[in-house]
């Protein structure tokens, strides 16, 4: 059989799905959270390859390589803010982060 | 073409698994190893798919330097995950109900889609150039501002990162380079008369 465009589009919108899934399942853990948005920007990549080499066009392989580059910048902010604020407050727990009465 | 799709349903599988293994994995070490599966099977389909550039970078960037990042992070913080573990049933069937959900427009989107009869035609084609020549062919002209645009983000990233990450311990000596310049005979040597037989 051929794989076709649409078998890499039904595969990441089920990786889509698991990561939304574990960002709730994980509500508490917020390293989790941040592995669950990355796995859906991966989704999000691997359908902008899909489209870009089912219809011969560069363009999409170009948008994932700069949602690439924000996924990086994205992921060491976060910990980077993960890191601070766990020497501040001894605790990472979602439950926790509540310094802004929110 | 039996080859691809053997290929295909092999990496398919293994990173579907890999992700359901990263949101259910008790050890947020074992979570982020299995990212690191799902990263290596994607760019696997990455390959499948001609882009032979963006697999090399997801396997560099992600696995080299993200994966690694977050396997620090993990192992730094003294964490109770298995108290950040609960709830993790009680949450199941929301969680559950708003994944099938999800899943059943993206497979609506999926199968429902068409393509516009006025869509602009496709740029070059890949396969005469290779694909990392193609790319920057394309990225250093048509997205030079988007490119640099790119580097301006990891740029901040780089720096927000190290702002947010350093302190200065109270009680270290270091050094200070602009008193050590601006230090003067007359700040520096004190001229006493001492008595004779006396001392200070």
């Amino acid at each position: 059989m051929i794989i076709g465009l649409t078998d890499y589009l039904s595969l990441a919108a089920i990786l889509f799905t698991i990561g939304m899934a574990g960002i709730i399942l994980n509500h508490k853990n917020i390293i989790i959270i941040l592995m669950s948005v990355e796995l859906i920007l991966l989704s999000v990549n691997i359908n902008l390859v899909a489209f870009s080499t089912f219809s011969g066009d560069l363009t999409g392989q170009v948008f994932a390589l700069f949602i690439l580059t924000v996924a990086a910048a994205e992921a060491a902010i976060g910990l980077a803010i993960l890191v601070a604020y766990y020497r501040n407050r001894g605790s990472i727990a979602v439950a926790d982060i509540n310094a802004l009465k929110g | 073409m039996v080859a691809q799709a053997f290929f295909f349903w092999i990496f398919a599988t293994v990173l579907v698994a890999s992700g359901l293994a990263v949101i259910l994995a008790r050890n947020p070490v074992h979570s982020v190893l299995f990212l690191i599966l799902a990263f290596v099977n994607a760019s696997g389909l990455f390959v499948l798919m001609g882009a032979e550039f963006l697999a090399m970078i997801l396997i560099i960037v992600y696995v080299g330097a993200v994966a690694v990042l977050f396997l620090f992070v993990v192992m730094l913080l003294d964490v109770d995950f298995a108290q950040l573990k609960q709830g993790f049933v009680q949450y199941l069937p929301i969680g559950g109900l708003i994944s099938i959900c999800v899943g059943l427009e993206l497979w609506y989107v999926t199968a429902g889609w068409t393509r516009s009869p006025h869509a602009a035609p496709a740029a070059a084609p890949t396969a005469l150039v290779g694909n990392t020549k193609a790319l920057g062919l394309v990225i250093y002209t048509h997205y030079a501002y988007f490119f640099e645009a790119a580097g301006l983000i990891l740029l901040t990233a780089m720096i927000g990162a190290i702002v947010l990450t350093l302190r200065h311990k109270v009680g270290v000596k270091r050094q200070d380079i602009s008193a050590q310049v601006a230090r003067t005979p007359a700040t520096a040597v004190e001229l006493r008369k001492v008595a004779s037989r006396a001392g200070l």
